[in-house]
C-alpha cells in the first residue's frame, strides 16, 4: 500500500476568550445574571433614583454651610428644606474640645494627634518591638502633661473641663491598653489549675458582664469614693477609666478564652516537652496562636468599647456626644440637632470603619505562611 | 549487662485516668544507649508509659527515675529532665506560627539561653542531619507530613537530649512518607542515642531494637530481644497480636 503523503491542515483559529475583567463583564456577571437579579438590580436603581435627589437637595444643594443662623432658619422653613451645616461650622470647636478653655485648645489638639500617631504606629507589624512600649509611655505622658498643664509653663486645666474628641480617644485608648493585658490574665486564670484563681476570674467575668456599663460607671464614680479612706479623692476621670477598663476586660477575657480553647493540646505538650516553662509556653506558643484566632472578635469588642465611651456623659464627662449636647444647649442652634448628630456619627463611623478594615488586613497578614498554600 | 545504674527506671509504677487503670505495676529499666520498641493494641497504655518519662503524664504510685532524678511535683526538676528528653509526637506538633528555623531555635534560646546566632547554627546542623536544610525559612504547614516529622525530630534533637521518645511517629503519615522518617530514626539509632519508640513498624523493630516490649491492658506482657519476640513469643496474647499485625 502506498504511503499517503501527510498533509498539514490549518486549524481554524478560535475566537478570543471573552473578556472576564472590565466593567461590562462585571456588571453582567454580578448584576444582570438571571432574571431575578435583573429585577433586583432594577428595583435598587429605582430606589436610588427616588431617594438620592431629595438627599442631595437637602444635604448639598439647599444646605447652608456657613455659620449663619438666619440663613439656616430660612433654609429649614423653606418648602424645599435644606440642611444647616452651619451648626457644625459655628460649634465645631465646642464639639471637638468640649469645655476645654478656648485659647488653650491647641493642647488637646496636639495631644490627640500624638495619641492617634501612636495608634497608627502600633498598627504596623514591623514596629511590634520593645521600643513601642517606650513610645506609648512617652505619648501617654505627653498627653496628660499637655491636657493637665501645670508644668512647662502650661496653664493647669481641671479634668472636669476635658471633653470632646480627646476625651473619647483617651478613654477608649487607655482603657483598652490596660484592659487587653488584664483580659489575657483573666482568660489564663480561668484555665488555671488553682481553684482559687479560677473562681476569682469566673466571678469577675460573670459579675461585670451581668451588669450594664451605665451601672458600672455609676458605681465607679459614686461608690468607689465610699470605699476610699476619708479625705482621699480620686479624680472622676480615673474612676471612669477604672470602670470602663474593668468592663471591657471582662468581655475581652471571654474572647481570649475562646482562642485559648481552640488551640490543640498538642501545641502545649510540644512546648512542655522542650522544657519551656508556663510563661514561656504562654508567651511564645499559646498566645501568638490564640490571639490570631480571635482577631475579628477582639476588634468587635474594641469597636464596642470605642462607642461605649459616649456613656460617660451620665457622670458629667463631656465626650464627643456629650460635647455636642453642650453645643446644642445654645437656644439659637438647638433646632439643628439632627445635622449635629449626623456630623458626630460620621466621626464615629470613620474611626470604626478604619478599625474594621484594619482588622481584616491584619488577620490576613498574620496568617501568611500559617495557611497551607 | 553493665552494673551502671539505668538511665530510666520504672519501679512499681501505677497510673489511673479516673477509674481507668492505665498503667499497672510497671517495672522497667532502660540502660544508656538502649533502643527499645514498645508495641501493643491501642489503649494498652504504651503512649502513656513513655509520656510519663517527661511527665506529660503524672504517675500516681511507684517510683520513676530519669537520668538520676526522681520525677515528682518539683517543676524545676521536671523542666531539667525535659531538656534531656526529646519527644516526637504522632501529630508532629510543630508550632505553625513559627518558621522551621524558629521552631528549632525556640527552646535552645529560651530554655538553655543559647545566643540566637549559635542556636541557628545548631539548628542548621540538625536540619542537615534530617536532610531538610532547604526548608528552613518555610512554615511547617507548607511542608509534607514526612518533612514535618523530620523537622519535629530535628527540633527535639536541638537540645542534645540523652533520651529520645517517639510516640507513634509514623502513624499519621502517608505510606510513601513513612520510610523517610524511619530512615532518620535508624540513623539516630546507629549514633547510640537512647531511644524509646512506640510504633507498629515491625521492620524497624527488627532492625534496630535491642528489646521489644509488648503491652496490653496497662501491663508489660512480654519483654524480649526482637529475634525471640518475633520468632518465639512466649505469651498467647503476644502471638495473637503478632498474627494480626504481621498477617499481610
Amino acid at each position: 500500500m502506498p504511503q499517503q503523503p501527510y498533509v498539514f491542515q490549518t486549524v481554524a483559529s478560535r475566537p478570543p476568550p471573552r473578556p472576564v475583567g472590565g466593567l461590562l463583564p462585571w456588571v453582567k456577571r454580578n448584576l444582570l445574571d438571571g432574571w431575578t437579579n435583573v429585577l433586583i438590580t432594577l428595583l435598587l436603581i429605582a430606589l436610588l433614583v427616588l431617594a438620592l435627589p431629595p438627599i442631595v437637595q437637602w444635604g448639598v444643594l439647599n444646605a447652608v454651610f456657613g455659620p449663619d443662623n438666619a440663613a439656616c432658619r430660612a433654609a429649614a422653613a423653606a418648602t424645599n428644606t435644606g440642611a444647616c451645616w452651619g451648626v457644625v461650622a459655628e460649634k465645631y470647636r465646642l464639639i471637638f474640645f468640649g469645655r476645654y478653655p478656648y485659647e488653650q485648645q491647641w493642647r488637646p489638639m496636639v495631644a490627640c494627634a500624638l495619641m492617634i500617631g501612636a495608634i497608627a504606629a502600633s498598627c504596623y507589624r514591623p514596629f511590634w518591638r520593645g521600643w513601642l512600649i517606650g513610645l506609648w509611655a512617652l505619648v501617654l505622658g505627653a498627653f496628660f502633661i499637655l491636657m493637665m498643664g501645670g508644668r512647662f509653663g502650661l496653664v493647669p486645666v481641671e479634668t472636669s473641663r476635658w471633653g470632646g474628641f480627646p476625651l473619647t480617644v483617651m478613654l477608649s485608648t487607655v482603657s483598652l491598653l490596660i484592659a487587653f493585658p488584664l483580659a489575657i490574665l483573666v482568660a489564663l486564670g480561668r484555665q488555671s489549675k488553682m481553684a482559687g484563681i479560677r473562681t476569682i476570674c469566673v466571678l469577675y467575668v460573670e459579675l461585670i458582664r451581668g451588669v450594664p456599663l451605665i451601672s458600672v460607671l455609676f458605681m465607679a464614680s459614686f461608690m468607689l469614693p465610699l470605699f476610699m479612706p476619708q479625705g482621699t479623692t480620686i479624680d472622676v476621670l480615673v474612676r471612669v477609666l477604672i470602670g470602663m477598663t474593668l468592663f471591657t476586660a471582662a468581655y475581652l477575657a471571654e474572647v481570649v478564652r475562646g482562642g485559648l480553647q481552640a488551640l490543640p493540646k498538642g501545641q502545649i505538650e510540644a512546648a512542655q516537652s522542650l522544657g519551656l516553662g508556663y510563661w514561656q509556653t504562654t508567651f511564645k506558643v499559646v498566645l501568638p496562636q490564640a490571639l490570631r484566632l480571635v482577631v475579628p472578635a477582639t476588634m468587635n469588642t474594641f469597636i464596642g468599647a470605642f462607642k461605649d465611651t459616649s456613656l460617660v456623659t451620665i457622670v458629667s464627662l463631656y465626650d464627643l456626644t456629650g460635647a455636642l449636647q453642650l453645643a446644642l444647649g445654645d437656644a439659637d442652634w438647638r433646632k439643628f440637632f439632627f445635622e449635629g448628630q449626623l456630623f458626630v456619627a460620621a466621626i464615629y463611623f470613620v474611626f470604626c470603619y478604619a478599625m474594621s478594615r484594619y482588622s481584616l488586613w491584619i488577620e490576613r497578614h498574620l496568617n501568611t505562611g500559617t495557611r497551607r498554600q | 549487662m553493665t552494673t551502671e545504674s539505668p538511665l530510666i527506671e520504672f519501679a512499681g509504677v501505677n497510673k489511673w485516668f479516673g477509674e481507668f487503670h492505665v498503667l499497672r505495676d510497671i517495672n522497667l529499666r532502660v540502660g544508656k544507649g538502649e533502643r527499645i520498641v514498645i508495641c501493643g493494641p491501642s489503649g494498652s497504655g504504651k503512649s502513656t508509659l513513655i509520656r510519663c518519662i517527661n511527665r506529660l503524664e503524672e504517675h500516681q504510685e511507684g517510683k520513676l527515675v530519669v537520668d538520676g532524678t526522681e520525677l515528682s511535683d518539683d517543676i524545676k526538676a521536671v523542666n531539667a529532665i525535659r531538656k534531656s528528653v526529646g519527644m516526637v509526637f504522632q501529630q508532629f506538633n510543630l508550632f505553625p506560627h513559627l518558621t522551621v528555623l524558629e521552631n528549632l531555635t525556640l527552646a535552645p534560646m529560651w530554655v538553655s539561653g543559647v545566643p540566637k546566632k549559635e542556636a541557628e547554627e545548631r539548628a542548621m546542623q540538625q536540619l542537615q542531619r534530617v536532610q531538610i536544610t532547604e526548608q528552613a525559612s518555610k512554615y511547617p504547614l507548607q511542608l509534607s507530613g514526612g518533612q514535618q516529622q523530620r523537622v519535629a525530630i530535628a527540633r527535639a534533637l536541638c537540645l542534645t537530649p540523652k533520651i529520645m521518645l517517639f510516640d507513634e511517629p509514623t502513624s499519621a503519615l502517608d505510606p510513601e512518607m513513612i520510610n523517610e522518617v524511619l530512615d532518620v530514626m535508624k540513623e539516630l539509632a546507629h549514633q547510640g542515642i537512647t531511644m524509646l519508640c512506640v510504633t507498629h513498624e515491625m521492620g524497624f523493630a527488627r532492625s534496630v531494637a535491642d528489646r521489644v516490649i509488648f503491652m496490653d491492658h496497662g501491663q508489660i506482657v512480654e519483654e524480649n530481644t526482637p529475634d525471640e519476640f518475633f520468632n518465639h513469643p512466649k505469651s498467647d496474647r503476644t502471638r495473637d497480636f503478632l498474627s494480626k499485625i504481621l498477617a499481610h
